[in-house]
């Protein structure tokens, strides 16, 4: 798989930082995959009872782990005064729509037995599934123009376009919680905690910026 | 906790299964030479000894393929050991069965605190293979031991106002983990229409396949309430109350919207949130790597129990009366 993203876009890394990188870069992307092979092995290890319903929590949780790593970066890159970071961005990014593809991609083909007429009542009669569907085709085109190319092609545009992550983040927390008992609500409502900090640190930043110019 | 270990407990699942099949046979053999008027009114073969009790195979047992011993007892709702379905087995030791004592109390004549021995002492066990449907779209099929709750509460001599039984699970939270947190209103309380409470069919359970009931599964005692949602099963009861008004139920209290008190398995009135016309069916045959590849079968009204227990609601709106 060719990572080369478009994270990273104007910041100039030390010479240091790009060796470095090539050994970070190999370990993620390796660390990204486990999630994905617990979740197999668990399967052939039959260790779910429910295998199905397993796997579609398993996939769902980490491709919203994965989004919210995503908005970290930044954050990161800035408080640490890491640069290199942002490089692994477009990486994470595109393993939260690997696990969010995977996760649909469960629903569909083995809960739903790729039964077209029930899957589209469930759209539209389940709010929660409205709205999961929702944030799959937000995540889309934030996927297919995850590439430089991409990046020069559209400018200005394409952080304008990204910045649409923040939302859809928000539709999969909400697509969380609406399918949860009251229960067990408290995990979807950690994930709700972390986004709110992370666009808070984002608009305290934009205030400040103003305050400054 | 199970403090002695019965003979059932050491037979392996694979044996007793053998076993079992070895004395239906035997069974049938004795129907055949025309011995079967000898035998009392639903009694089938002799399966095991429980607890130095004869346990009798219930005739109208479902012949479905079963869910395993391992599947039934590793994935369970018992939030007072925890909300996630692995959490009961692995608290099931923090739940302290001994002593049990179930307090009778409301409009009945016998009430007052029965010792779990004279509870059971006067009651023949069954083994009966039921249905159970979870709520949440899954179902499994158990062979539960026990006796028709019917029979224990006209021990209790109802009067005429007990139009309903209300029932609670023991409230420990210095043990139980889960209910050192208000996930749901504590004790666990659930409840039965007194029709419902006699029907025949409604068991109350000592145990499952052959062994007493396990911390998660419920120990001690715990309803089987087949055409219900699981839910309504309530676990480790500890309080029998008969009431002339419906019990406030602890799932009908967190989201009344969501879960009513009759929570009758219905595939045509779906949860507001998913559909309940079908159901993924956990059973040995489904387990592994096949089962990301079975079919979910169609729900069946009343749980397949229909034929039984229909006649119970036939004044109700099952839809409003969810």
């Amino acid at each position: 798989m060719n990572t080369r993203v478009a994270s990273g876009r104007g910041i100039t890394i030390p010479e240091s930082d790009v060796n470095f990188l090539k050994l970070v870069k190999p370990a993620v992307f390796v660390a990204c995959l486990l999630p994905f092979f617990m979740v197999v092995a668990g399967v052939f290890g039959n260790k779910f009872v429910d295998p199905i319903e397993s796997l579609l929590l398993m996939t769902g949780e980490w491709g919203l782990r994965f989004l919210l790593l995503t908005l970290c970066i930044t954050p990161l890159q800035i408080t640490f005064k890491w640069p290199w970071i942002a490089r692994l961005r477009g990486m994470i990014g595109l393993f939260a729509f690997f696990y969010a593809t995977l996760h649909l991609s469960i629903w569909v083909v083995l809960d739903q037995r790729l039964n077209l007429g029930d899957v589209v009542n469930a759209v539209i009669e389940k709010p929660f599934i409205t709205v999961g569907i929702l944030a799959w085709l937000g995540l889309l085109p934030l996927a297919l123009t995850s590439n430089r190319f991409s990046v020069v092609r559209l400018g200005r545009k394409w952080k304008k376009l990204h910045s649409v992550v923040y939302l859809l983040t928000l539709l999969v927390v909400v697509h969380y919680i609406w399918q949860v008992k009251a229960s067990e609500v408290l995990e979807p409502l950690a994930y709700l905690g972390v986004l709110a900090l992370l666009l808070l640190w984002r608009f305290a930043r934009l205030i400040k910026r103003d305050q400054a110019s | 906790m199970v403090s002695k270990i019965r003979s059932s407990e050491i037979t392996p699942e694979s044996v007793f299964r053998q076993r079992r099949m070895i004395l239906q046979a035997a069974g049938l053999g004795l129907g055949a030479v025309g011995a079967t008027a000898l035998l009392p009114e639903r009694a089938g073969a002799a399966t095991s000894d429980f607890g130095g009790k004869k346990v009798v195979e219930w005739t109208a047992s479902t012949s479905e393929p079963q869910t395993s011993f391992e599947q039934a007892t590793t994935y369970n709702n018992f939030y007072e050991l925890g909300t996630d379905k692995g959490d009961p087995v692995k608290n099931a030791d923090k739940l302290v069965t001994e002593p049990w004592t179930v307090e009778v109390g409301g409009e009945c004549e016998k009430g007052g605190m029965y010792a779990l021995e004279d509870i059971l002492k006067p009651h023949a066990f069954e083994e009966r293979v039921y249905r159970l449907r979870c709520v949440e779209a899954w179902s499994m099929v158990i062979p539960w031991v026990g006796f028709p709750l019917g029979d224990l509460l006209k021990r209790f001599e109802p009067n005429s106002n007990a139009k309903y039984v209300e029932f609670k699970t023991l409230l420990d939270p210095a043990n139980l983990p889960g209910q050192k947190f208000p996930v749901l209103q504590w004790p666990y309380v659930e409840g039965l229409r007194i029709d419902e409470a006699m029907h025949p069919l409604t068991l109350m359970a000592v145990g499952l396949y052959g062994k007493e009931l396990p911390g998660q599964s419920g120990a001690p005692l715990r309803l089987v309430v087949p055409w219900k949602y699981g839910f309504k099963s309530i676990k480790s009861i500890v309080s029998i109350n008969f009431t002339e008004k419906q019990p406030d139920t602890s799932w009908n209290l967190s989201a009344p919207r969501e879960y009513g008190f009759y929570s009758n398995v219905n595939p045509q009135v779906s949860h507001p949130r998913w559909s309940q016309a079908k159901e993924r069916r956990l059973d040995a045959d489904s387990s592994g790597f096949g089962a990301l590849f079975a079919e979910k079968r169609d729900t069946e009204m009343f749980n397949g129990y229909a034929e039984d227990v229909a006649g119970l609601y036939t004044d109700l709106d099952l839809t409003r009366n969810f």
